[in-house]
C-alpha cells in the first residue's frame, strides 16, 4: 500500500461521511451527531493531507491553520445567537476566498494547463472572489458597519458590464493558454468589485437569500477548484454544498415570494414600497393587564415571534410566560414564519436556546388553519409576515408573500415598540383591524409586565 | 482526471446534494446552511496542497498558499463551532403532544 492509495481511501471515506453528516443534520434527533460526524471527518482530511508526497513549507502550512483555525474557533465560541447570520456569512466569504487563492496560486506556479482545466479554475476563482467580496459587504451589513442599501445610478447596467467584463477577461485568459501576470491580476480584480457591487445594493430584509446564494457559490467554486486539483473530496463536497445550497436559496426565496433575480435585480426601496392602498381605521391600544387576563383565560394561545424579539432579548421571558400560561391549563404554541429572524430557522434557534422544545415550535403550513381556533395570536416584535395585505392588496409589494394569518384569531395581541412601519417601511393593515390590540413598548418589559399580571391573576 | 470522468462526479454529486436536504423541516434551515457551509472548509485540504507545492523560494506564492490556507482553516473551525452551538440547543420537550387537544372549542 503506498502513501498515495491510503491518502485517496481516506478522502474516498471522507467524502462518504460529509454526505452522510448533511443527511443526519436534516432532522432534529440526529443533527447533533450529522455535524460531530462531520467535523471527524475533517480533521481527518486535514492530519492525511499532511502525508502527500513531495510537499513541503510545512512550518508556514502549520501557522496558517492554526492562526485561522484559532481565530475562527474563537470568534464562533463568543458570538451572540442573534448574530449568528454575519457569522455565517463571513465564513463562507473565507471559504470562498480560499477557492480564489488557490486557484491564483495555481496560476502563480503556472500549473494550469489544457482548456478544461483552465476554464474550471477561471470559473472557480471568479465565483470564489464574488463569494468573498459578497459575503464581506453581507457581514458589514448585518453586523451594522455598513448602513444603508447604496444604488449607483444605472446599477443593474453597471452589473452587466462588470460581469461581462469579467467574463471576457477570464475567456482571454482561457484563450491564451500561457498566462500573463498582469491579466490574473486584472482579473481577481475586477471579480471582488463584482461581488461588493452586487451586494451592495440588498437590503437587510433580503440578506439571508444573499448568504444562502454565496454559499452556495462557494460550494461551486470548491468543487471547480477540485477539479483542477485533482482531488474528488473537494469536487464531491463542493458540488454537494453548491447543489444543496442553491435549493435552500430556491426555498427561502419561495418563502418571501421574491424571485432571485429580483433579490439581486430589483430591491424593495421606499420607493416601491409606497405603493398600496390608504389604510382606513385607527390602532387601539391594550395595557399589559387586559393583555394578561385575555390570554389568562383563552384555552389556546398562539405566539408568533419575529426579529424584533430576538433582537430585545426577549425570548426567555417570552417562554418564562408560556410556561406559566400552561400551567394555569393554557394550551401555548410558537409558530414561525420561515423568514422570521434574519434567516430561515433563525428563530427556532433562538427560541431552542431560551429552552423552548422544539416539538412547541411550528411552520407556516402546520400552523395557519389552527388560527381561526385560537383565542389569542400574541405577535412580538414581527410586523411584514403577519400583515393581511399580502392577502388581499394587489398594488402592495410584498403581495403574494406567504403569511402567517394571525388576523383569524379572535383576539391578536401585537407587542410593538412604537407607532412605525416595519423593516420593508410597509403599513400594516393588520394594527387596524377591529380583533386587534397594540401593547406598546420593548419585548422584554411589555412581556415582563404581564409575567407580573398572570401571576397577579393566580393568586 | 477524465472530463467526463468528472462529469459524472459533477452531476451525482449535484442529485445527491439536492436529495440528501430536499425533506429538511424549516427549523433546521439556518443550521444546515452553516452545516454545509462547514462542509466547503474542506476546501482547506486544497489549500494545503498548493501550498505544500508552493516554491519556498517565491514570497508571491507563499504569502498566496498562506492566505488560501488560512481562510480555509477559518472556514473549517468557524462553520464547525457556530453550527454546533446551534444544533446544541436542539432539545425535544418533556410532554410529547400531551395536551396537545385539549383545549379544542
Amino acid at each position: 500500500m503506498t502513501a498515495k492509495w491510503f491518502i485517496d481511501a481516506s478522502y474516498f471515506a471522507v467524502a462518504v461521511v460529509f454526505i452522510l453528516g448533511l443527511k443526519a443534520m436534516s432532522s432534529p434527533v440526529t443533527a447533533r451527531r450529522g455535524i460531530v460526524w462531520a467535523g471527524l471527518a475533517m480533521i481527518a482530511a486535514t492530519l492525511v493531507t499532511f502525508a502527500t508526497p513531495g510537499m513541503q513549507n510545512f512550518g508556514l502550512m502549520i501557522v496558517a491553520i492554526a492562526s485561522g483555525g484559532a481565530l475562527a474557533w474563537w470568534s464562533g465560541k463568543v458570538v451572540k445567537m442573534t448574530d449568528m447570520p454575519q457569522m455565517v456569512a463571513i465564513y463562507n466569504g473565507m471559504g470562498g476566498g480560499a477557492a480564489a487563492a488557490i486557484a491564483a496560486l495555481e496560476f502563480a506556479r503556472g500549473e494550469v494547463h489544457g482548456t478544461v482545466v483552465t476554464t474550471l479554475a477561471v470559473l472557480g476563482a471568479l465565483i470564489g472572489s464574488v463569494a468573498f467580496s459578497g459575503s464581506c459587504v453581507a457581514f458589514a451589513k448585518l453586523q451594522g458597519i455598513m448602513k444603508s442599501a447604496w444604488r449607483l445610478p444605472a446599477q443593474n447596467a453597471v452589473n452587466i458590464l462588470l460581469a461581462l467584463a469579467v467574463v471576457g477577461l477570464g475567456g482571454v485568459i482561457v484563450a491564451a493558454g500561457e498566462v500573463k501576470g498582469e491579466l490574473i491580476v486584472a482579473f481577481f480584480v475586477l471579480a471582488l468589485v463584482l461581488g461588493v457591487i452586487l451586494t451592495s445594493p440588498i437590503g437587510g430584509a433580503d440578506m439571508p437569500v444573499v448568504i444562502s446564494l454565496l454559499n452556495a457559490f462557494t460550494g461551486l467554486a470548491v468543487g471547480f477548484e477540485g477539479y483542477v486539483l485533482g482531488n474528488p473530496a473537494l469536487i464531491v463536497a463542493g458540488i454537494v454544498v453548491g447543489a444543496s445550497g442553491t435549493l435552500l436559496t430556491q426555498l427561502m426565496a419561495k418563502a418571501m415570494n421574491r424571485p432571485i433575480s429580483n433579490v439581486l435585480f430589483t430591491p424593495i426601496s421606499g420607493a416601491a414600497a409606497g405603493g398600496g392602498e390608504a389604510i382606513e381605521g385607527s390602532m387601539r391600544e391594550f395595557s399589559a393587564l387586559d393583555a394578561a387576563s385575555v390570554m389568562r383565560y383563552a384555552s389556546k394561545v398562539i405566539i408568533v415571534p419575529g426579529y424584533g424579539m430576538a433582537v430585545a432579548g426577549a425570548q426567555h421571558k417570552v417562554w418564562e410566560m408560556a410556561q406559566l400560561l400552561e400551567e394555569g391549563g393554557v394550551e401555548v404554541v410558537f409558530a414561525i414564519h420561515p423568514v422570521a429572524g434574519r434567516m430561515p430557522g433563525h428563530m427556532n434557534v433562538l427560541l431552542a436556546e431560551a429552552g423552548v422544545p422544539y416539538d412547541k415550535i411550528f411552520d407556516l403550513e402546520e400552523i395557519n388553519a389552527e388560527f381561526p381556533q385560537a383565542d389569542v395570536a400574541l405577535v412580538i416584535g414581527a410586523n411584514d409576515v403577519v400583515n393581511p395585505v399580502a392577502r388581499t392588496d394587489k398594488s402592495s409589494p410584498i403581495y403574494g408573500m406567504p403569511i402567517l394569518n394571525v388576523d383569524m384569531a379572535h383576539n391578536v395581541i401585537v407587542v410593538k415598540r412604537g407607532k412605525g412601519a416595519g423593516y420593508s417601511g410597509i403599513e400594516n393593515a393588520l394594527f387596524y383591524k377591529d380583533n386587534c390590540r397594540m401593547l406598546y413598548g420593548s419585548a422584554q418589559q411589555a412581556i415582563a409586565e404581564v409575567i407580573t399580571h398572570v401571576k397577579a391573576l393566580e393568586s | 482526471m477524465e472530463g467526463f470522468t468528472a462529469l459524472y462526479i459533477f452531476m451525482l454529486a449535484a442529485f445527491t446534494g439536492y436529495e440528501v436536504i430536499s425533506r429538511v423541516p424549516v427549523i433546521l434551515h439556518t443550521p444546515l446552511m452553516s452545516g454545509s457551509n462547514f462542509v466547503h472548509g474542506v476546501v482547506l485540504v486544497g489549500a494545503m496542497v498548493v501550498l505544500g507545492h508552493a516554491d519556498p523560494d517565491s514570497p508571491l506564492q507563499l504569502a498566496i498558499g498562506f492566505v488560501a490556507v488560512f481562510l480555509g482553516a477559518a472556514n473549517a473551525a468557524g462553520g464547525y463551532v457556530v453550527t454546533e452551538r446551534m444544533l446544541a440547543m436542539f432539545k425535544p420537550g418533556a410532554n410529547k403532544a400531551g395536551k396537545a387537544k385539549e383545549g379544542a372549542q
